[in-house]
């Protein structure tokens, strides 16, 4: 047995199996993108053996409507109801006051504060679409801007905050540029390139 | 070295890398496996078992198709954190909490156990699916 072939056999089996390796990756792959909207009896979280399961609706049959998006529920819910896509209760109770805010009055908020990342333009439009102002103010959020104590990534990321609804209900924190979307401009020039 | 040694071990190495190859393939086949639930899907377990009944999901997705998050964080009274919420049956039979719709009217009533008390048994309460906040370590 020469040298060459005790060689060849060394490099063989490493290779075969990362060719396994690689087939298992497009798998999971291609599995983590067919299982979206799974099915309440596969989800692994409802009880298959719950016989009532089939009287309540599968999330694809309502989600694949609704504009897409690539994170959370795969829903823009934003866009969903800017396009009348859904129309969701404002109320219960008659004298609940409704209160929708435009972009003048208060304006967007910019937090200019993110270090070497963009800076964030808060719409509030968007959220008191969704969100009543007691949701956030004066509990999460001091309506003064500026002066919420204890307000930072570090924070948002052990879920307070923004962190309250996004990255348990709302887009997840993973999509840094959704928030930190407004380039800083920097003095006698152009936008920085970061 | 010896020719034995050298051979035992990249005999070694080539059973560390076949185990580990084997390993990585498991666990990603296993990955997309365990839960794959709806992001936002909320698993009440507080007090559910202990009474004999399957942990509730309350799927946010559902719900908010139908109703702004500020129905319910506003008007029903629920905290916008999981875990801090005490919703017990009786409030629910009086009209509190998901009684406010459930009830017959809006939504079916309190004795439809089986469409809300839909969860595997053994289940964690906390909010489920998704990258749940809860720390950078989480994802």
């Amino acid at each position: 047995m020469g040298r060459t072939s005790r060689e060849q056999r060394r490099v063989k089996p490493a290779r075969r199996w990362s060719w396994v390796m690689a087939v298992a990756i497009a798998i999971s792959a291609g599995l983590a993108w067919a299982g979206n909207w799974k099915p309440l009896a596969q989800d692994g979280l409802h009880d298959p053996s719950n016989t009532a399961l089939n009287q309540l609706q599968n999330p694809a049959e309502a989600l694949s409507k609704l504009p897409p998006d690539t994170a959370g529920n795969q829903v823009n819910w934003v866009k969903a109801l800017e396009q009348g896509k859904i129309n969701p209760r404002t109320n219960i109770y008659a004298g609940t006051k409704v209160k929708v805010l435009d972009k003048k009055e208060p304006p967007d908020v910019l937090m200019k504060n993110t270090a070497e990342l963009s800076m964030v333009r808060f719409p509030h439009k968007q959220h008191s679409e969704f969100l009543d102002c007691s949701n956030c103010h004066e509990g999460l959020f001091k309506s003064k801007a500026g002066t919420t104590p204890g307000f930072n990534m570090f924070n948002i990321l052990q879920g307070e905050f923004c962190g309250r609804c996004h990255g348990a209900v709302a887009f997840p924190l993973t999509e840094c540029k959704r928030c930190h979307n407004e380039p800083r401009p920097v003095p006698g020039g152009a936008a920085k390139a970061r | 070295m010896g020719y034995n040694q050298q051979k035992h071990i990249r005999h070694g190495i080539r059973r560390y890398v076949r185990v580990s190859a084997i390993a990585l393939t498991m666990l990603m086949l296993l990955a997309p496996f365990p839960i794959r639930a709806e992001f936002g899907d909320v698993v009440f377990n507080k007090h559910s078992e202990k009474e004999g009944v399957r942990p509730v999901i309350f799927p946010h997705w559902f719900h908010r198709i139908r109703f702004q998050c500020k129905v319910c964080h506003s008007e029903l009274g629920f905290k916008m954190r999981a875990g801090d919420n005490v919703v017990l049956m009786s409030d629910i039979i009086e009209g509190k909490f998901c009684g406010m719709c459930h009830n017959d009217n809006i939504a079916w009533g309190a004795d439809r156990c089986d469409l809300c008390h839909t969860g595997r048994p053994g289940l964690q309460s906390g909010v489920i699916g998704g990258a749940s906040t809860g720390g950078p370590g989480r994802w």
